[in-house]
């Protein structure tokens, strides 16, 4: 749950799709009218905004609004390949070590100043002051020099290839004629009351209550349709639910539960659209290493023939996701179907205990092996009903090849800061968000296992660092994808997690609002076409 | 009277201090500071830029100084600056919370005397009467109830089945458009459950209350003697008895005026009323030092106040306690 927050920053928006849209209303009264301006669409959020200059914030509300009304030099396309936004086009020199970004002429911000090179060279000069908040510095202090050779050219050089460079310049680019004033931008009164290049301006924010944003008739990409958008704090997930049943919101993620057994009515399926597609992001089982249980490999690949992933998937998430063989999302480029799997096979796993030596010799049930019985803990955050849920699960599978499994849910910050960061536990049950870009160094490379850092099981591989940094140097996609694919054989051999479960995302919007089409990237990627034909739109006080 | 007055008064400061102190404490022994909360398990945060974030708040001093600078800003009643990322002031965060909190309260309160003063003094007058045992039933199955169960059905019944009533929120989205009358319609709807539903809550433990007292008094001497006089049962139950009875209450309101301004966590989220609860609640959950201070302050100020006032409204009220 939490962990969601750690891909915001790519991630923003991201509704994804790859995606079947459920066949609710073949024709009648949903057939598509001609698209036209107009209308608001009202979004449901748990949490409420905490500033719109996303360089500074770093929760997923923050960064959706402020997606309304920013753009950055680059995006993912609905495909999830990398095309420009504020940058017409870029170039990256041979040698990997120099991008030059073509910036789009005639974009202006919402207060009718040009937008040029100058606002960008700004944005980095911020985004490295220390004066700055920001927590997302790291990819911008690669940067040995940055310039604008002329007011639609930003060129930056970095001391070594860095592919990863080229997605961070996605970051929001802000407004230098409003901002050079203030010497620490979250307290200027942008963060506030944000000015954009964006496809929406703001309009007003009420803290705790809503956000509301206006369509820009002059977006460098033609004017949205959706003349508002309405963002409601609504911290119940349960009141959000009866929201959507009454009418007071347009759109909202769906539990399974929800998906399956409280919308299949016809009343539900006549105004509104389910959507279902994978989310970015999986559930794993994670080892210390270093415990002398799980430094033997065999017993890692033991637990994952032990552990039945359908029985989860069908348990926890009602059929609501896919077995994860890996850190990637199936159907994405850099994804490997074809590394190691391990199906479901007890007497495999206890094939494997005994060949490391864990045998069960007194005949009680659980396994010994010099002297020591095989019990140990799983740790997991409290609040999350599906990992507790998945954690009962796992118990059922262990103890049925000798294993005995204690699960202690924690709260949060407890369970980060005195058990993950000082390695005081045997095995988590956790989650990574995945972002576009694949570049993982922080949670393979042996760089990474000191304190607060997130290689916390203690993985290291020689190859895996090495290809870990080449990935990072290659810019050609097909050779990235060749070095993340082999990292995925080798995750898939070695088993540091046992990768359990990708949840699949399950979106709802009302029936009117056409336009709505998944995409690898999601549904929210052509959120400026989504449109409400004349005769079916509902706000009709706002001025078109 | 004044003398005592101002004795309580100076009397409260080395206590808050000592609150504050206890609290300022305590919520930096919680595990995971604001930074942590913020920027845990993100792969793009660094251990440097952790440590300027740090450094930014003034985290990086040790504690004694920290509170140390926070008593100096008290000291002039400057909250300070919130730790969360729109860098608002605490008094302007908390201030702008208040109207919705005390307004809700305020209604509930009045629902909750409006309904329980009646009902506990019928009940005493016919005690053991089948109305007796009925409200006795009703208000403690009210007592019981959990308030977001009960929220939820209301909302299922008035909101999606009946559609009468809005579920969530203060306004509608269209109430800027709306005319005079309609405006005053709107936020009235909106607060019908949120009221009704925290006052069926609280209705238990004052008519409960009123009811024993209105037995306590009704067997003293003087209402022997009115009712020997000759006087109506309606003019000795309501000038004498009832009077009485009424006293003990104002150490129930005085004890109350912390409870006006604290919200419930769990009602406000049901309801996503943007209250001084949910705000206390969230700063909790992202160590928002200064803003849990800032509530903590506020919050003690007031017991304490509620307290003194409780002490001398009584003593204004009732002779017997003024002369003693």
């Amino acid at each position: 749950m939490k962990i969601a927050r750690m891909a915001a920053v790519a991630l923003v928006l991201a509704l994804v799709a790859g995606c079947s849209k459920e066949k609710a209303d073949p024709g009648g009264a949903g057939a598509p009218g001609a698209p036209a301006y107009g209308d608001a669409i009202v979004d449901g959020s748990i949490g409420d905004v905490s500033g719109f200059l996303t360089a500074v914030t770093s929760d997923s509300a923050s960064h959706g609004a402020a997606n309304y009304v920013f753009n950055g030099l680059v995006r993912y396309d609905k495909d999830l390949k990398l095309e420009g936004e504020l940058a017409e086009s870029w170039e990256v020199t041979p040698d990997g070590k120099r991008i030059t970004f073509h910036l789009r002429k005639g974009v202006r911000w919402h207060d009718g100043e040009p937008f040029t090179s100058d606002d960008v060279l700004f944005t980095y000069r911020r985004l490295i002051d220390p004066n700055t908040p920001t927590a997302y510095a790291e990819d911008f202090r690669q940067v040995t020099r940055a310039s604008n050779p002329d007011p639609h050219t930003f060129v930056v050089e970095y001391g070594k290839p860095f592919a990863p460079a080229l997605a961070s310049w996605g970051m929001h680019i802000l407004p230098k004629h409003l901002l050079e004033k203030y010497p620490d931008i979250s307290r200027s009164p942008l963060n506030k009351k944000p000015v954009g290049t964006g496809p929406f301006r703001f309009v007003e924010w009420k803290t705790g209550e809503k956000t509301v944003f206006e369509a820009n008739p002059d977006y460098f990409e033609g004017r949205p349709y959706l003349s508002r958008v309405v963002t409601r704090v609504i911290p119940d997930p349960a009141t959000m639910f009866l929201e959507l049943k009454s009418g007071g919101i347009d759109m909202m993620g769906l539990t399974p539960l929800q998906y399956t057994r409280q919308t299949e009515t016809e009343e539900f399926r006549t105004s509104f659209n389910k959507y279902r597609y994978l989310s970015f992001g999986y559930t794993y089982l994670g080892f210390r290493l270093s415990h002398p249980f799980f430094s033997d490999k065999r017993v890692r690949q033991a637990f994952a023939h032990a552990i039945n992933k359908k029985d989860i998937i069908d348990g926890v998430l009602f059929g609501f996701g896919q077995e994860a063989t890996g850190p990637y999302k199936p159907g994405t480029w850099v994804h490997n179907p074809d590394v190691r799997r391990y199906p479901f096979d007890p007497e495999k796993a206890r094939a494997l205990l005994a060949e490391s030596g864990w045998t069960d010799a007194d005949g009680d049930g659980v396994l010994e092996k010099g002297g020591r019985t095989f019990a140990f803990t799983v740790l997991t955050n409290a609040g999350n009903e599906s990992r507790a849920k998945t954690a009962a699960i796992l118990q059922q599978n262990l103890a049925a090849v000798g294993v005995r499994m204690e699960i202690r849910t924690l709260e949060w910050a407890a369970f980060i800061n005195e058990f993950v960061d000082k390695r005081k536990f045997d095995a988590v049950i956790l989650g990574w968000s995945i972002t576009q870009d694949p570049d993982q160094y922080d949670i393979w490379s042996s760089q990474k296992t000191g304190p607060k850092e997130l290689n916390f099981v203690g993985f290291r591989n020689a190859e895996v660092d090495r290809l870990l940094e080449e990935g990072r140097r290659t810019f050609d996609m097909e050779g990235r994808k060749k070095a993340y694919f082999r990292i995925q054989e080798i995750l898939a051999e070695e088993q540091p997690y046992v990768f359990l479960y990708y949840p699949d995302a399950l979106p709802v919007v009302h029936k009117r609002i056409h336009g709505v089409e998944p995409a690898p990237a999601g549904i929210s990627y052509n959120f400026i076409k989504w449109y409400v034909p004349e005769a079916q739109q509902r706000y009709t006080t706002f001025q078109k | 009277m004044l003398r005592y007055i101002a004795r309580r008064l100076l009397l409260t400061v080395p206590l808050l201090i000592g609150i504050s102190l206890i609290s300022f404490l305590v919520i930096h022994a919680a595990p995971g500071g604001p930074v942590e909360m913020a920027t845990d398990l993100n792969p793009k945060v660094t251990a440097e830029a952790r440590e300027r974030l740090r450094a930014y708040y003034g985290l990086d001093q040790p504690v004694h100084v920290q509170y140390a600078q926070w008593l100096g800003r008290m000291a002039t009643l400057d909250f300070g600056q919130s730790f969360s990322r729109d860098g608002r002031q605490v008094s302007e965060k908390i201030g702008e919370r208040i109207p919705v909190t005390l307004s809700i309260n305020v209604l509930s309160m009045l629902l909750i005397f409006l309904v329980a003063v009646p009902l506990g003094i019928y009940s005493a007058v016919r005690k053991d009467s089948w109305f007796d045992r009925i409200s006795t039933v009703a208000v403690f199955t009210g007592f019981a109830v959990p308030t977001f169960w009960l929220a939820l059905l209301l909302m299922i019944l008035f909101g999606v089945k009946l559609g009468w009533l809005p579920i969530s929120g203060l306004v509608s989205l269209e109430y800027d458009s709306l005319g005079p009358a309609a405006k005053v319609w709107d936020r009235t709807s909106h607060l019908l459950l949120p009221v009704f539903v925290s006052a069926f809550g609280g209705l238990a433990g004052f008519s409960r209350y009123m009811r024993s007292n209105m037995l306590e008094v009704i067997r003293q001497d003087y209402i022997a003697t009115a009712r020997a006089k000759g006087l109506p049962e309606r003019k000795v139950v309501f000038r004498h008895a009832m009077r009485n009875a009424l006293l003990p209450f104002i150490t129930i309101l005085g004890l109350s005026v912390p409870g006006l301004l604290g919200g419930s966590v769990i009602f406000e989220s049901i309801f996503a009323i943007p209250g001084l609860g949910q705000l206390f609640y969230q700063g909790v959950m992202s160590r928002d030092y200064p803003l849990i201070m800032g509530a903590l302050v506020i919050g003690a100020f007031l017991t304490l106040i509620g307290n003194m006032l409780a002490d001398v409204g009584y003593a204004l009220a009732d002779p017997r306690i003024r002369t003693e």
